[in-house]
């Protein structure tokens, strides 16, 4: 396991010196001395929701990258609070490359961060971010814990244009482990599912907010342990929040 | 050379042999007109309150040009532009044929700068291009370009350095013939056509980045599925649309950059200044038409008048007449109109993708002016436009008339190429490959095994498909992707080859590969397809060019290259063969052999294709009159050929001259 994450830690470094070393040619310079002898690097922050639910809920989920067009250093977060207090926490660092005209490859580690009852974990992550055919926005990640612990997470996201502004985005995630886990309740087999539609209006294309719906369930001995902790086993709430990037 | 920054005219350090036309009307050049002047009743009815400077013309042999940064203002908001000794065009530099020029240009950017002569024939290291020519011209240091001028008509001159093109850095070159000027005129204006943004060129091109549809607002709704499944049902809706789906890509991605962020500009003129040009009835105007912009393609008409095209790309061509043209992003077109009537025209230039024009006034009275046309409908791409096939399945928007295939290539032409002549090939090849298995090893052997099985989708069994990564000069070194040598056919008839896409088009980079491309030789190109049923407008396409004079260069091409033009839209990266500058070895060609170039345009975008130092003769069917361009416009998933004289020793530039695909699709030609 130690060995997995060592390697991966190795091929973001590796991609980071890469990238770094393309970077100094120009450091003070923000625009290239001559275009075309190299590559442009570009960091791209994306909000993809800050948004407050109903019940004293609230989100945030976005990614941070910096990289060319083939190698990228990624990071991925979310942050969830239900109840007023936080549900769920995690952030991944990962090699992103390009592999195929619309597919990355990307690998890393996954950190999820300690709540109040249960550890924090770590995790190897494996998986394949791009667009799929229909224009599905989809990624695809295994991860492998400490402890041998797997988990499995797919997401994907379809954007419909009412106006050139006025969006609706409807996803998907499905969260699978290998294991039962009481300490974080998540079951074996499929264990939660988030659902959203989000209508953003598009005020410039990276600012825009939104209001929509926010379904979550859980399955199996997932459900069983909400069920024992008195926690529902599913929810639907309102959202408004905010989708924006730079 | 501190200069106030209020955008008013700047005189240049004026050297002994330099002399200041035209500093009253816009762009004038011509000595007939140099007397013009705006009364300043016109400045003051201009919308601005300080009205824009009037492009300068220098004259001469020496010159002392100036690149700062200059404050202007076409928006509303005041912005830093590149500019030449002050000047938003540049000042028009005007040489004569045959005489030697010197240009001492002085960088006061903080940035290295460089200027390069488009479409001039020089010494390579008088060309301008940093990394390639010479070392770029640092902050504070004065470049010497000194060089012959070797030919006459239309040119112009910009930075290669960074994206200071998009940022002002560009103006016009005009020659004069040293024998008498086969085109009769009067008058003479310059009309330079660009693009301006308030955002920084390095804003847009993260936007383009980060989210490669962020200047289209023309994407499809969920409207437009509803008016399709009315118009044609669930099912053939489902079916037009899953090409799109499955490919992942926009029908209506025609500019990557569009009137969202951009002002298109006549002379430096915003529409609304509309940059104004006298004649009198009756007079032959020429006007010298060039495309400075970084990333527009502009389409030019003058409601009420005919153009004659005289010249393309500064050559002389036989003389046609037309209603509306294509100029891509750095041609030049000389057209000369005939004014008959006392009244006010506009000159009307609109982008490809319809989301904003560029406008001017062409009047025999400065209180004149004409209506402004309403823009022509934004065309949306179809299935020919992805290389799947001649038929038209695609959006009713832009049903027009499928390419004329009547041209000069005869379509049983390649037929017949291929029965006589296979055995000579393989012949001829077989020695060749022994030679390059030396050099190459295991390249060769996946070039080959991939295109055997390409090969046969793409043509009939038994066809001539035998191509070598050097065409038959692997001492030349590089790695050069797909040469032809054997049964060529003749100059300026085009290629009978195959289309053969290699491995290394089968990478992140490509998004797509034309497999049946068009030709791209008698299309007007995508929107101005149908101009002619629904308007009655003749456009200009370049299987209409043929050069004034007969074709000096009369050998036969030795060598074919096949190029292609490749790209991905979504993650907004250009390439040529799959393959980006960076990971690029030049293209090797020996001094003095003629070659075919044959460029494959695997996107959905139109290219203009730029080659420093040396013509590209257009192959636009007769061999006697082939017309010489510096820039080449390849249409969406189409191909085109022309033959190049690597007559000029040293390293060169070739790319397409779109500012944002200038990174990638790039690559050096080295005569050696």
């Amino acid at each position: 396991m130690k060995k997995i994450i060592l390697l991966a830690v190795l091929v973001a470094s590796g991609a980071k010196a890469q990238t770094a070393y393309h970077h100094d040619k120009h450091e003070d310079a923000d625009i290239p001395d001559h275009v075309m002898d190299h590559e442009k690097l570009f960091t791209m922050g994306k909000l993809d929701q800050l948004e407050v639910r109903e019940e004293d809920s609230d989100a945030l989920k976005g990614d941070l990258w910096f990289g060319g067009n083939r190698d990228k250093l990624w990071l991925k977060g979310e942050w969830e609070r239900e109840d007023g207090e936080t549900e769920n926490a995690e952030l991944q660092a990962l090699y992103s490359r390009a592999v195929a005209p619309f597919w990355d490859l990307q690998m890393g580690l996954r950190h999820d961060f300690r709540l109040e009852d249960g550890p924090s974990k770590n995790w190897a992550a494996i998986g394949f971010q791009g667009l799929a055919p229909y224009f599905f926005e989809v990624d695809a990640a295994l991860f492998v814990g400490e402890g041998g612990d797997s988990a499995m997470r797919l997401e994907a996201e379809y954007e419909l244009l009412f106006t050139q502004r006025l969006i609706l985005s409807p996803e998907i995630e499905l969260d699978f482990y290998g294991q039962n886990d009481p300490a974080t309740n998540t079951g074996s087999g499929l264990s939660d599912m988030e659902a959203g539609l989000r209508l953003r209006y598009e005020i410039t294309r990276q600012f825009a907010p939104y209001i929509g719906v926010h379904y979550e369930k859980k399955f199996g001995e997932a459900a069983s342990f909400a069920r024992a902790d008195a926690e529902s086993v599913s929810d639907t709430t309102w959202v408004i929040g905010l989708r924006a990037w730079f | 050379m501190k200069k106030p920054n209020n955008g008013r005219i700047q005189l240049p350090q004026l050297s002994r042999r330099t002399f200041v036309t035209g500093l009253a009307a816009g762009a004038v050049t011509g000595a007939a007109a140099s007397a013009l002047a705006l009364p300043s009743g016109l400045r003051a009815a201009s919308p601005r309150p300080e009205p824009r400077q009037v492009v300068q013309t220098l004259r001469g042999n020496h010159f002392d040009l100036g690149i700062d940064y200059t404050r202007v203002n076409f928006t509303g908001r005041e912005r830093q532009a590149t500019t030449v000794n002050g000047s938003l065009p540049a000042p028009i530099l005007r040489w004569k044929e045959g005489q030697k020029v010197t240009l001492n240009v002085t960088n006061n950017l903080a940035h290295d700068s460089s200027i390069h002569w488009h479409g001039l024939i020089l010494p390579t290291n008088m060309d301008g291009v940093p990394g390639l020519s010479f070392n770029g011209i640092p902050p504070g240091e004065t470049y010497r370009y000194e060089f012959e001028v070797q030919q006459s008509g239309t040119y112009w001159y910009h930075s290669h350095s960074g994206f200071q093109e998009q940022t002002g850095l560009y103006g016009a070159i005009v020659i004069d013939p040293a024998e008498p000027d086969p085109v009769a005129y009067d008058r003479e204006y310059v009309v330079l056509l660009s693009d301006w943004s308030d955002e920084s060129p390095l804003e847009i091109y993260g936007h383009l980045k980060k989210e490669s549809h962020y200047y289209n607002f023309r994407r499809r709704t969920v409207g437009d599925l509803w008016s399709d499944i009315r118009e044609k049902g669930v099912a053939r809706t489902f079916r037009e649309r899953g090409m799109w789906n499955r490919m992942r890509m926009s029908d209506t991605d025609i500019s990557d950059v569009t009137g969202y962020t951009y002002t298109y500009l006549m002379n430096g003129q915003t529409p609304d200044d509309n940059w104004t040009a006298l004649f009198k009835r009756g007079e032959k105007v020429r006007l010298r038409f060039i495309n400075a912009a970084a990333m527009t393609i502009f389409d030019v008409r003058i409601p009420g008048l005919k153009m004659t095209v005289v010249a393309s790309d500064g050559q002389n061509v036989e003389p046609v007449t037309v209603d509306e043209f294509r100029i891509g992003v750095a041609e030049t077109y000389d057209v000369i109109v005939e004014p008959a009537d006392d009244r006010a025209y506009t000159l009307f230039t609109q982008g490809i993708d319809r989301t904003g024009f560029a406008r001017g006034t062409l009047t025999p009275d400065l209180g004149l002016s004409a209506e402004v046309p309403a823009m022509d409908y934004a065309p949306v791409l179809t299935h020919r436009d992805m290389g799947m096939g001649h038929g038209d399945h695609g959006s009713p928007r832009d049903r027009g008339a499928p390419a004329p295939h009547t041209g000069h290539r005869p379509a049983a032409s390649s037929g017949e190429m291929h029965g006589g002549m296979d055995h000579s090939q393989h012949g001829g090849m077989g020695s060749m490959d022994h030679s390059q298995h030396g050099d190459m090893g295991n390249m060769d052997h996946s070039q080959h095994g991939s295109m055997n099985s390409m090969d046969h989708s793409q043509h009939s069994p038994g066809s001539d498909t035998n191509y070598s990564p050097y065409g038959g000069r692997g001492n030349l070194g590089g790695m050069q992707g797909v040469w032809f040598t054997e049964d060529l056919g003749r100059a300026g008839h085009g290629s009978n080859k195959p289309i053969v896409h290699l491995p290394s088009e089968f990478a992140y980079t490509v998004d797509m590969r034309a497999e049946q491309p068009m030709d791209g030789l008698n299309d007007p190109g995508i929107g101005l397809r149908d101009h002619q049923q629904r308007h009655g407008r003749r456009v200009l396409t370049y299987g209409d060019l043929r050069n004034l004079t007969p074709t000096i260069d009369r050998r036969e091409p030795e060598r074919e290259l096949q190029l292609h033009l490749t790209g991905n839209m979504h993650r907004y990266v250009w390439s040529m063969d799959g393959i980006q500058f960076n990971d690029a070895e030049p293209l090797m060609l020996k001094y003095g052999e003629r070659i075919r170039i044959t460029l494959v345009n695997d996107t959905m975008m139109t290219h203009p294709i730029h080659l420093h130092g040396m013509w590209s003769e257009l192959e636009t069917g007769d061999g006697n009159r082939i017309p010489r361009k510096h820039t080449i416009l390849v249409q969406p998933a189409a191909k085109i050929s022309y033959l190049v004289t690597a007559d000029a020793y040293g390293r060169w530039a070739y790319h397409c001259h779109l500012l944002f695909h200038m990174p990638g699709m790039f690559r050096e030609v080295r005569v050696v």
